[in-house]
């Protein structure tokens, strides 16, 4: 044979064979199979401490707007939370398919009126998202906060597949979870609860409606429901906590649907320190805080305290 | 106007139809603004059944066998009387299904099937094309006694039911696996470039959540097939399968608007039958088909000659050369009168089973304001049109879970969707009645009246966190969507594996609360096999699917 003929013979076979073996050695992996990147690492979004401040402000008036603007003014007012050009998120509880007056989720006036005010204050985008537990699409239109977020300006994000994303929590049940990524990704987050009755918990208020923030099959949580709310409170921590305390859901909770589970309070309560709002709200339920697990384990994990009076508290009529 | 201008409207209006039809479909979802001050119930903003409401099929088969004519099925009688005096408009114009395997059939084949003498001789009139008539007289004799047959190769209900099930779900599926994998190579354009089409299609065609549907093989796979046998035959579908084909065949028998051929004229070229979609031999010197033809005008506007000719009241002379058309369809009395008896033995025959009368699925739960098994078999035509526009996904068609005779009616995995309380857009959509409308209140009860139920929650002990484990977990009860809860719970002491007493509560059902809307179902942690399942007993459409007795007060 030729030495021309035997290369042409043979070239097409070795170069494909060469072409097999870089793909091989490129694509060679000997390290066991890696997580997803995560998406953040911390997500703390507090302001400074105020020795001058309260840390619990409360304010009635049957007017929501005026009881948020009270209740926020005592606390320093929304200039010393929000700042020029920040990224703001707003979590409201949007968990359910229900209309305002059944009280399963936040007024949806507090939610225009803390947009109103965070873009005032010079936010450069207001974002309201929730992962809700119904229909997200269903939840946000009867909840009236869809329409509530977007005439006041903010960005309202239904939770989408896509937007998911691992991080790590260093948590005792939750070393690490998927988060819906508007949430990390921000300067400062303002959590909205609404105060209701849940009958593992006793109540869902401030750091139970963290869960809201959660993607992934967060329904397994409940075994370890203490535990796991401390674990998201001690990552996440709130710039602001503002519980909405004018509707108050005593029992059927956490959905309700009748609205004889509704007790009218016309309060609102703005804190910077999630266990001390949590504290002071569950007493609408009448609860005493001592008595409920994940506000007595938060206190004792040091994620803030219990005992608001002693904190720094102050009622606005 | 000329032939060709004609023809040309033809293709329009084919296209125009076709789009109308898809955006229906499209727009079979919930995908709507609104504000809860001025609207306290969620409404589709259009009538996105409509074109099913046109479809004379249904509307014969449900005024057969429930013996009414439901709301806007009466629209039908604008495709029918047309038919009558004109033949299959329908077929070669309007039907979208039709429009599809219309362009199947027609782009250029490398196959020798498709050209020359082989075509020609595909596209005269054979004998199989006689199947249509047979199906829709079996269909028609099973609606005689009650059974909705037709739905199953209807081909509005067909169309719809295939692009809401398998198509777009398909598509879903695909684009985001085709975005995952851009993402996954960290290649910035094709990131974008992906990221793109996907955005492209979400606003186009996709709904707000990937659906994903049960069985949905089969209906995909006779979608594909029908699609594909174009290929081997002209309108395979539409010639020999189609029963609305045939009843609008049927109907034509008495029309004055023809086809007139012209022997002198004709030069013999075939150019009329290599174009034809009906197989209904169109050429001189053959005995033209009234009932198999779909009007689309190719033979005429494709004739060199000026032989053939479509006018009202055509008038031929009939000679052995070249016969005058006929308008009566290809069938025997005998075929007719034993297709029809086949129809009318099928139902007895499906029911004699244990399946409906004895041992019907406990997990059969129909969508809420569905008709009692007898009424909801008379008038379901399997479109679809309620698993689509199910905003969780609920709602799915069966396989065997109603037996063959419910083959693809709807029904609900709990496991998959819940029913959503608030809800009642799968009673909007429904053309024929099988479900009915809901107001608010009629689905979620008040003080005087009863809630709609389709089923009662049971618990699996076996598998339940705090009856089997000693473990605290309760979300069935947090899901629970009655007030009061028709979950109630006991507080126990459990011992756990070290000893230790563990306090849990223990999720009971009461079955006079409980609605079955599968939440507590959907939420159960237990991920594989539900620790909490609806079973269809205490359904309000039956008297005879209930557990409790009740007390008149």
């Amino acid at each position: 044979m030729e030495r021309r003929e035997f290369l042409k013979k043979t070239g097409p076979a070795v170069a494909l064979s060469a072409v097999a073996g870089t793909t091989g050695f490129v694509f060679h992996n000997r390290e066991p199979v890696k997580h997803r990147n995560l998406l953040a690492k911390s997500a703390s979004f507090e302001v400074s401490t105020d020795p001058t401040l309260p840390v619990l402000t409360s304010a009635t008036n049957p007017d929501p707007v005026a009881a948020l603007n009270a209740a926020l003014d005592g606390i320093g007012g929304i200039g010393r939370f929000v700042h020029q050009g920040e990224r703001v998120v707003v979590k409201p509880n949007v968990g359910w398919d229900r209309t305002p007056a059944q009280g399963a989720n936040t007024n949806p006036a507090l939610v225009s009126e803390m947009v109103r005010l965070c873009l005032g204050a010079g936010a450069d985008q207001v974002t309201v998202s929730d992962v809700s537990c119904n229909d997200p699409r269903r939840s946000f239109l009867r909840s009236g906060i869809r329409e509530a977020g977007e005439t006041a300006g903010a960005r309202v994000m239904l939770p989408a597949e896509e937007d998911f994303g691992e991080v790590e929590m260093g948590g005792v049940v939750l070393p690490r979870w998927e988060v819906l990524r508007h949430f990390v990704e921000t300067d400062r987050f303002i959590n909205m609860p609404v105060i209701k009755h849940h009958n593992l918990t006793l109540c869902t208020v401030g750091m139970k409606n963290l869960y809201g923030i959660l993607g992934g099959r967060r329904n397994r949580l409940h075994q370890e429901i203490d535990q796991s709310i401390v674990d998201l409170a001690a990552f996440v921590r709130p710039t602001l906590t503002v519980v909405d305390g004018t509707r108050v859901l005593f029992r059927s909770g956490p959905q309700g649907g009748s609205l004889d589970d509704v007790t009218i309070e016309n309060t609102v309560l703005c804190s910077t320190d999630q266990v001390a709002a949590d504290a002071r709200a569950v007493e609408f339920l009448g609860l005493s805080p001592d008595r409920v697990g994940h506000i007595v384990l938060a206190d004792r994990s040091g994620v803030g305290t219990l005992d608001y009076q002693a904190a720094g508290y102050m009622e606005i009529a | 106007m000329t032939i060709r201008t004609v023809r040309n409207l033809r293709r329009g209006s084919q296209i125009v139809f076709f789009s109308i039809f898809l955006w229906l479909v499209l727009k079979t979802t919930f995908d709507v603004d609104f504000s809860p001050a001025e609207v306290s119930e969620i409404q589709l903003p259009y009538p996105v059944s409509i074109a099913l409401e046109f479809d004379p099929l249904a509307a014969l088969m449900t005024l057969l066998a429930s013996g009414t004519l439901y709301k806007g099925l009466l629209w039908s009688l604008v495709i029918l009387v047309p038919t009558i005096f004109l033949g299959r408009f329908f077929c070669g114009w309007v039907c979208p299904l039709g429009t599809l395997n219309h362009w199947m059939s027609g782009f250029k084949s490398e196959r020798k099937a498709r050209k020359g003498k082989r075509l020609l001789d595909s596209n005269r009139y054979k004998p199989y094309q006689q199947i249509k008539y047979y199906i829709f007289f079996f269909v028609t004799g099973a609606a005689l006694l009650g059974s909705l047959q037709a739905g199953l190769l209807d081909p509005l209900p067909l169309l719809a039911r295939s692009i809401g099930t398998a198509v777009l779900p398909t598509i879903h599926t695909g684009v985001l696996a085709m975005t995952t994998a851009a993402r996954n190579t960290g290649f910035g354009p094709l990131e974008v470039a992906a990221g793109g089409i996907y955005d492209a299609l979400d606003v186009a065609m996709l709904p707000y959540r990937q659906a994903h549907f049960h069985g949905v093989l089969l209906i995909g796979t006779l979608f594909a097939a029908i699609l594909i046998l174009n290929r081997v035959f002209t309108r395979f579908w539409c010639r020999g399968i189609c029963p609305l084909g045939a009843m609008l065949g049927i109907f034509s028998r008495f029309a004055i608007f023809g086809l007139q051929k012209d022997q002198e004229a004709c030069g013999g070229c075939n150019k009329c039958l290599l174009n034809c979609q009906g197989g209904d031999n169109p050429i001189v010197g053959s005995k033209w088909r009234q009932s198999e033809c779909h009007l689309c005008l190719n033979c005429q506007a494709s004739c060199p000659d000026g032989a053939l000719d479509f006018r009202f009241f055509p008038q031929q002379e009939d000679t052995r050369e070249n016969p005058a058309g006929t308008s009566k369809p290809d069938v025997t009395r005998r075929k007719v009168l034993g297709s029809l008896a086949a129809g009318v033995a099928a139902v007895p025959l499906f029911r004699s089973g244990d399946t409906f009368a004895v041992k019907r699925s406990p997990f059969l739960i129909r969508p809420p304001g569905s008709l009692a098994e007898e009424g909801f078999l008379e008038r379901c035509i399997r479109c679809g049109q309620c698993m689509r526009v199910c905003p969780n996904n609920a709602l799915h068609p069966t396989l065997l879970e109603s037996g063959f005779e419910g083959l693809w009616t709807p029904y609900m995995i709990p496991k998959i969707g819940y029913c959503e309380p608030s809800c009642t857009l799968c009673g909007q959509v429904c053309p024929t009645g099988a479900l009915q409308e809901l107001a608010l209140v009629e689905k979620v009860g008040d003080d005087d009246t009863p809630p709609m139920r389709v089923g009662t929650a049971f618990f699996d002990r076996g598998r339940c966190l705090p009856w089997a484990m000693a473990t605290p977990c309760i979300v069935c009860e947090e899901w629970c969507p009655v007030s009061p809860k028709a979950i109630f719970l006991e507080e126990e002491t459990a011992i756990d594996i070290e000893g230790n007493e563990v306090l849990v509560q223990r999720p009971r059902v009461d079955p006079a609360l409980c609605t079955g809307c599968g939440a507590c179902e959907y939420a159960c942690p237990v991920f594989d096999r539900k620790a909490v399942y609806v079973t269809s007993v205490g359904e309000s459409r039956s008297e005879v699917n209930q557990i409790l007795l009740e007390r008149v007060t």
